[in-house]
Formats: structure tokens, sequence, C-alpha cells
């Protein structure tokens, strides 16, 4: 059972923790095909939003579980905030304590900064994904869209592909999938894939078409260009070649198999039109079932908080 | 907690429940656009027993729905540190029917409150009823019920336990005094 203030990463949850955040989604995804898209469970709690790094999905995601759930939920917009006169981290966090907040959603380019931030606030603290170390939200709404379809992750093989190296949504979901005993396999350029893969308990495959045949999930990731050094693969053509989702392969993709990629995608790099129009493909799903994923976390997080 | 007096066998909560009904029958003339909804955790199976009547009556196939009032609590966060979503299952629209919100036992009316307001969320029912096994008093709310299978007077400190086959094992009311 969940019981603490914070959510900064999967690497920290134990399988039972994740089972009944995935369990307590499955009512909120409920919810969210109901006449009326509130429930009142928050009404007095405030959740703050602060986004140190571009989002559309995840930011408005969160907004909107918030909201669903009755809570007052606030945007900081970094460019205009006090971060622009040099207000560090810690301070912007008892700010916010101060203001009452309950839940502070924080998304930063330094992996750790969401874990600083907690030990440092009243407030319970959500990764909304820190650097290149972990986005757990996406990675529960993606075992939540799998187990949606399959039933159960236990047994599944999830190939995950592309830019491996810079992905907090892999790391993330490795940790996740290996808990929920799922195999993982990946696939991607050498210079993206980081070291010590095996002992993360993930298989490489040998190519596109051998993660492709052998999966029930493919899931794609972008090209993190803004995280990257230059000269990591030759051209963004020959990386879609080789690397990317061409209509082609669509024919080795297993019937049932499910198609995934947390977006924002890059169409033509590592996944192409044809693709992410097949009837496997469930990317608008995933966004759908973040909300609920979302809103389970903010009942889970905040139970216990007195009035 | 001291054991104080037994209120209903088995066979008394099912002649309770037959008469409930029978009621729901007589005020609804028959049962048509009447649905059904049993509250967590308890009102689920009484909800199922009345059903089961409505079939053995008049033959009619009225559907019970659950509803799980935790997201809608006011007394959540007194009641207990880590409350739990078991989930609603109400497959059926509510729409311009006659909801009946069955419950075991009606103390305070609060449970009832935030069940009228989860039904309200899923849509616009013609009528929202409410039958309840036992009403032991002391409402905090203006809210009443429709059908009621006993009226107990009680005091604060005493606790009514309803027991029901399918969750308890064996079927019953029995009433309990505070230490």
């Amino acid at each position: 059972m969940l019981k603490r203030k914070d959510l900064l990463g999967i690497k920290e949850l134990e399988r039972g923790e994740i089972e009944e955040i995935l369990n307590t989604a499955v009512e909120m995804k409920k919810i969210l095909k109901q006449n009326v898209k509130k429930v009142p469970h928050l009404q007095n709690k405030s959740v703050v939003i602060l986004f140190h790094e571009n989002s559309t999905r995840t930011r408005m995601s969160f907004e909107l579980a918030a909201k669903f759930m009755s809570a007052s939920a606030s945007n900081i917009s970094i460019a205009t905030s006090s971060v622009q006169k040099g207000e560090t981290l810690i301070d912007t966090g008892k700010t916010l304590d101060a203001l009452m907040t309950d839940i502070i959603v924080i998304r930063h380019s330094a992996a750790g900064a969401p874990h600083l931030l907690a030990r440092h606030v009243r407030a319970g603290v959500i990764n909304a994904g820190d650097g290149m170390n972990e986005h757990p939200t996406q990675a529960l709404l993606d075992m939540f869209t799998m187990r949606e379809r399959f039933g159960q992750i236990e047994g599944l093989t999830v190939g995950i592909y592309g830019d491996i190296l810079h992905s907090r949504v892999a790391r993330s979901n490795i940790y996740g999938l290996n808990k929920m005993g799922a195999k993982v396999k990946v696939f991607g350029p050498e210079t993206l894939l980081p070291s010590g893969l095996e002992r993360l308990g993930v298989k490489k495959a040998g190519s596109m078409e051998e993660l492709i045949e052998g999966s029930d999930v493919v899931m794609g990731l972008r090209i993190q260009l803004e995280r990257q050094k230059k000269g990591l693969f030759p051209s963004i053509r020959e990386y879609a070649r080789y690397y990317g989702f061409t209509p082609e392969r669509t024919r080795l993709l297993k019937k049932q198999a499910l198609v995934m990629h947390p977006g924002p995608v890059n169409r033509g790099v590592e996944i192409t039109t044809p693709v992410l129009e097949l009837s496997q493909s469930v990317i608008n799903e995933q966004v759908t079932n973040g909300v609920a994923v979302r809103m389970a976390l903010l009942f889970l997080l905040t139970r216990g908080i007195r009035p | 907690m001291n054991f104080k007096a037994k209120i209903f066998s088995e066979d008394e909560v099912k002649r309770a429940i037959a008469r409930i009904s029978h009621q729901i029958l007589e005020h609804n003339k028959g049962a048509e656009d009447t649905v059904l909804v049993g509250i967590r955790t308890r009102g689920v199976p009484l909800a199922k027993m009345i059903a089961q009547n409505l079939r053995r009556f008049e033959n009619l196939d009225v559907p019970a729905g659950i509803l799980d009032i935790t997201l809608y609590r006011d007394d959540l966060s007194l009641k207990s540190e880590h409350p739990v979503i078991n989930g609603s299952d109400i497959p059926f629209n509510i729409e311009g029917k006659n909801v009946i919100l069955v419950d075991d036992v009606l103390f305070t009316g609060r449970t009832v409150r935030a069940a009228i307001d989860a039904i309200m969320d899923l849509g616009r029912p013609k009528t929202i009823q409410l039958a309840v096994l036992i009403d032991r008093g002391h409402r905090e709310l203006p809210i009443r019920a429709d059908y009621i299978g006993k009226n107990l007077p009680t005091s604060r400190n005493e606790i009514v336990s309803v027991k029901v086959a399918e969750i308890d094992g064996d079927t019953g009311v029995d009433l309990y005094t505070l230490l």
C-alpha cells in the first residue's frame, strides 16, 4: 500500500504499490467517462505545477487531473517567475509551502531536482520528469495501458527502441516493467544505449526487425536533440532508415501487439505516419490514461493529509 | 464492545427486505424505469436481494448496480488514514430512471448525501429513493428514508452491526454498546 508523501521514481516503488496505483486508476478512468467529470475529493487541496522544461501533455494532464478531483491547480511559468531573479529551487519550494501547497508537480532538467525539493518541503512532490533520470507517471500510464489491453503485465515482452540513453521514460519503464514481471528488450544505435543495460535486466535486440517481431508492445522514443551532444549518429535520414519504425516493418508486428510512444513524436524519424495510424497504435489512448493515472496518484498521495 | 441485543435474525432480515420490495413495487406502480443501486459495502448484497425478490414476485428484471462513495465523502480524512477505492459499477443509464439507493444502516445521513451527489454526476434521474434495513436516528442532515426495515432508536455510543451472508458468512443484525 502506497504510504508516501512523494512520488519521485519507479525505482523506489514496490510492486504492490504500483498495483495499487494502477487499480485506483481503473476507477478514475470511469470518472473520465461520466457526464460530470469531477469528484469533490480534493476540494480543499492545492496543487502547484512547476515546470522548468516545456511540455504539452504532461502539464495539461496534471492540471486536468487536479481539476477533475476538485483541487485548485496553479501553473508557475518559469519564464515569468522569481527563478529568473535567481531564486533557488529550495527557496521556491519554501515559498510554495508558505502558500499552503499540498502537492508540487515538478519537471526539471537536472536529475534529482525533485528529490532535493522533497527533502526540503512539507508538500508532497511528484516527479514529472527529471533530466535523464526518471519520468515515473509516464511509466505508470504506459503500464496502465498495457494492463488494460492484455489483462496483466507479467510475461509480456516490451520492445523499446530509439534514444534510450537520454530517455527518462525508458528508465522508468525498465524499472517498472521488471518489477511487474515483463521482459524488456531495447534497440537503438550503440551511441544511444546506456552502459550497464544487462544489470538492469534488459536484453539488446540485433535489429529493428528482431525487436518488432518478438514484442507484445513496441515502444518508440523520441531522439532528444535538446539533451544530446553532436555526432551521436550520422544523419536523421540514416537514423530513420535503420532505427525508425518504417511502414515496411509493420508486417512484422504481431496482430495483438501495441504500438506506443510517450509523445511528442518526430514524424518520419523514429516513427512514421502509417505506423501511427495503425489500429495497434494506442498513442492517444496513452494520453487519456495519463489523466486517470495522475488522478489516482493525487488521491493516493493526499490521503492521510488532514484538512 | 459489548453485545446488547439481537435485532434481526436471518429470517427477519429476509422478511424486512421482502416487505421493502413490495413497497417499492407499490410506490412505483411496478418497477418500470426503476434501478437499484447498492452503496458499498453492505448495501450491495441487500440491493441484490431486492432485485431477486422483484423477479420472484412479479417477474421483473431490475438492474442492480454498485456505488462506491469514497471520493464523495466529507469525512474521509477523519475516518481513516488510508481509504481505498473499490469502485462503482453502474453499467446502465440512470437518466430519467427511478434510482433506489440501498444501504444497511441510516445514521448521520452523510453517506446518503455523498451517494446522491455521486448519482447526480452520472446523469439526471427522475427520482432518487432510499431504502435502508435499519434507521438508527441521529441525523445530521435533512435526509429521510423512503423504505425502512426497522426503526431502531439508539444512543450514540451504540453500534449497529449488520451482517450479510455474502460478506460476513451469516445474516442478521445485532446491537452493541461501546465500553
